[in-house]
């Protein structure tokens, strides 16, 4: 264990001397509304490396899947306000202009989505969803777009892939219809993934194969892949890096293994506590007493102070910032020390 | 796909067959004997009867339907009561006219409906989407025999580019595409747009914001995809509901208005059936009610295929 441990680390070790692939500067986002306004991110700072997978863990209404989409500013226009800087492949996403956005999504970063059925178009075919996408990115003509087609469909391992192009997404099962939302992702070879949460709509079963496949896509392509998911057991199985969000900011972060072994915040020792793991056989769940922080108004403080366990006064006098106490971990507390030495 | 079309045909056949035998029953519906309505006050029993007769109005009511109807699928509808012509004689001038008039009403509203339909869905909650819908709700609210007199007033009367009635020079026979005939056009297909205009528009607005409401729309985005292409797949996914109103509105537009017709003068089965319902003339109202009740069916089933056609799901039974 203490090898992987080291090996983990070294992998992490790298990034000073590679230029990230992402990097999001102080990055908030709210939505606006007549009625309310939703502070959804609140200064989300972060950098993800060419061919590293991060993994960001939240519960739902934790910013996760918000942050995700201003990755590549998918978000309404006109309700959400997008603060901060976020660079992809040198590219400033936030000031491009519409239609060179147009032309870094997809291209560039592309993203998987939670409901494969909802997430494809129902009237037109796989195929046609794939090639109408190289078509717009490559000057390609329609029939090597559709030999590029086929061998997506063969990548993410459909069966009978031929037909299958013609299939429209009510004809495919779950899984498939995820295999097919992955190759469409991929049918411009992205340098960035972005999933959100591809796996939880699917049966167990579905679910590990398309871990597996996105895992192995990622390494023989060599993309960087952020992994947007609420589910620990999902985060261990893919990602190199884990940060958990709550509230709307990044309040741990670390390498998968230290973090789900050793982790420093609160929020994720009740995270880990409450999830069934190997030896618990006939042990209680314990769960985070509470519920998640109202987005409308979020308090000047530690915004799981309310539900910790460990919460003093001195909790609620201001944002915590990052603590280091190791490399290459942080966590948003200012009792890190104190609770370390308590358990 | 054939198996769906052959399946649709079948199932059209019970509604005409229901059809003929609603369009049959009106004799029987009508407030007054047809034979009194023809025979002159002083006619004898023996007159009457021996007309009765010579009609076939003396056998039972089923064999009659069965004679009636086998007449009726070979065109023959029988002889108008007011001018002794064969009924197909008045109808099929009167289809053409009225079909002039809806094939352009239909296309005039769907193009203006479908464009100003997805700009208001697009531009939800803006001033612009609240004009285009008060304007929708009017063109459905305000009565179009009365929009027709204004147009009248301003256009024919007032102005004089347009002629205020009929359907140019000859008779109601003599069509030719000529600019004369196509001016005459103008006032009667405005009017009668104007409530399948507003009815597709809402029609439109509503599908498109509900299209744009799904997921696979920030997919779409989310692969580059231009804002054009977007809206090629919005409109692809809106279109079946959109299609399957115009449908009903061009069914509506094919029996023609009876309020426009009368008001521009138009010669055709708005204006055909009005005239035979006050003459009492019920061969010829029993035939353009059946032939205009079979192109409801047939555009109806044309808009069913067309819905398969754009949307793979439907036809999964």
């Amino acid at each position: 264990m203490a090898e992987t441990m080291g090996l983990v680390q070294d992998v992490s070790a790298t990034p000073s001397r590679v230029p990230p692939i992402v990097q999001v500067d102080d990055l908030h986002v709210r939505f606006v509304s007549k009625d309310a306004t939703v502070y959804a991110v609140n200064g989300v700072s972060f950098t993800l490396d060419p061919g590293e997978v991060l993994c960001i863990l939240g519960e739902s209404g934790s910013g996760k899947s918000v942050t995700l989409r201003a990755l590549m500013r998918l978000l309404p226009r006109k309700r959400a306000v997008i603060n901060g800087r976020v660079i992809v492949d040198g590219h400033d996403i936030l000031s491009l202009s519409t239609s060179a956005l147009s032309r870094v999504r997809g291209e560039i970063v592309s993203m998987i989505f939670q409901e494969p059925m909802t997430a494809l178009d129902p009237v037109y075919s796989i195929g046609e969803q794939i090639t109408e996408t190289v078509r717009r990115h490559e000057k390609i003509g329609r029939a090597a777009a559709e030999a590029r087609a086929l061998e997506l469909l063969e990548l993410v391992q459909i069966p009978s892939a031929k037909r299958r192009l013609k299939a429209f997404p009510h004809e495919l099962s779950g899984g498939l219809r995820q295999r097919a939302m992955i190759a469409i992702a991929l049918s411009c070879r992205p340098r960035v993934l972005l999933a959100d949460e591809p796996t939880t709509a699917l049966d167990a079963t579905v679910q590990i194969q398309i871990l597996l496949l996105l895992r192995q896509l990622q390494k023989e392509l060599g993309m960087s892949v952020i992994f947007v998911t609420h589910d620990l057991g999902v985060a261990g199985e893919i990602a190199d890096r884990i940060t958990v969000m709550y509230g709307g900011r990044f309040v741990e972060e670390g390498p998968t293994t230290a973090v789900m072994r050793d982790p420093l915040h609160p929020y994720t020792r009740g995270l880990l506590a409450s999830t069934v793991h190997g030896q618990m056989h006939r042990e209680r769940l314990r769960t985070i007493e509470g519920s998640p922080p109202n987005m409308e108004m979020l308090p000047a403080a530690c915004s799981f102070a309310p539900r910790c366990r460990y919460a003093v006064d001195r909790c609620l006098e201001g944002v915590p910032d990052l603590h280091r106490p190791f490399p290459n971990r942080s966590a948003r507390c200012i009792r890190l020390e104190e609770i370390g030495s308590m358990t | 796909m054939a198996n769906y079309i052959l399946r649709r045909l079948l199932y059209a056949i019970p509604i005409a067959i229901g059809v003929t035998v609603i369009c049959f029953s009106l004799i029987y519906l009508g407030p007054s004997d047809p034979i009194a309505a023809v025979m002159p006050d002083e006619a004898s029993a023996a007159d009457v009867q021996r007309i009765r007769e010579a009609y076939g109005f003396d056998k039972p009511v089923p064999v009659q339907y069965a004679l009636w109807l086998m007449r009726a699928v070979q065109g023959d509808f029988g002889n108008s009561l007011q001018s002794n012509r064969p009924v197909l004689d008045e109808l099929i001038p009167a289809l053409q006219n009225t079909l002039r008039l809806a094939v352009f009403a239909a296309a005039l509203s769907f193009a203006i409906a479908v464009v100003v339909g997805s700009v208001a869905a697009y531009s939800q909650g803006t001033w612009l989407d609240k004009t285009v819908t008060s304007f929708a709700i009017t063109g459905v609210s305000v009565p179009h025999y009365w929009v027709a007199i204004m147009l009248v007033i301003v256009f024919a009367v007032e102005l004089g580019w347009l002629p205020a009635m009929g359907m140019g020079t000859g008779s109601s026979r003599d069509w030719a595409w000529d600019a004369e005939h196509m001016k005459a056009l103008i006032l009667p297909v405005i009017s009668l747009s104007l409530i399948p205009a507003g009815i597709i528009t809402r029609t439109t607005r509503a599908s498109v914001l509900e299209v744009l409401s799904h997921d696979y729309v920030e997919t779409l985005r989310a692969k580059g995809l231009s804002e054009a292409t977007v809206l090629r797949h919005v409109l692809k996914n809106a279109s079946p509901t959109v299609l399957a109103v115009t449908g009903l509105q061009f069914g509506h537009l094919l029996g023609g208005s009876i309020l426009i017709e009368t008001v521009f003068v138009w010669p055709g089965t708005g204006f055909l059936l009005n005239e035979s319902i006050f003459k009492r003339d019920l061969p010829v109202l029993q035939g353009t009610i059946l032939v205009l009740a079979m192109f409801f069916v047939f555009v109806n089933l044309t808009v069913d295929i067309m819905q398969t056609w754009l949307d793979p799901r439907i036809k999964r039974d």
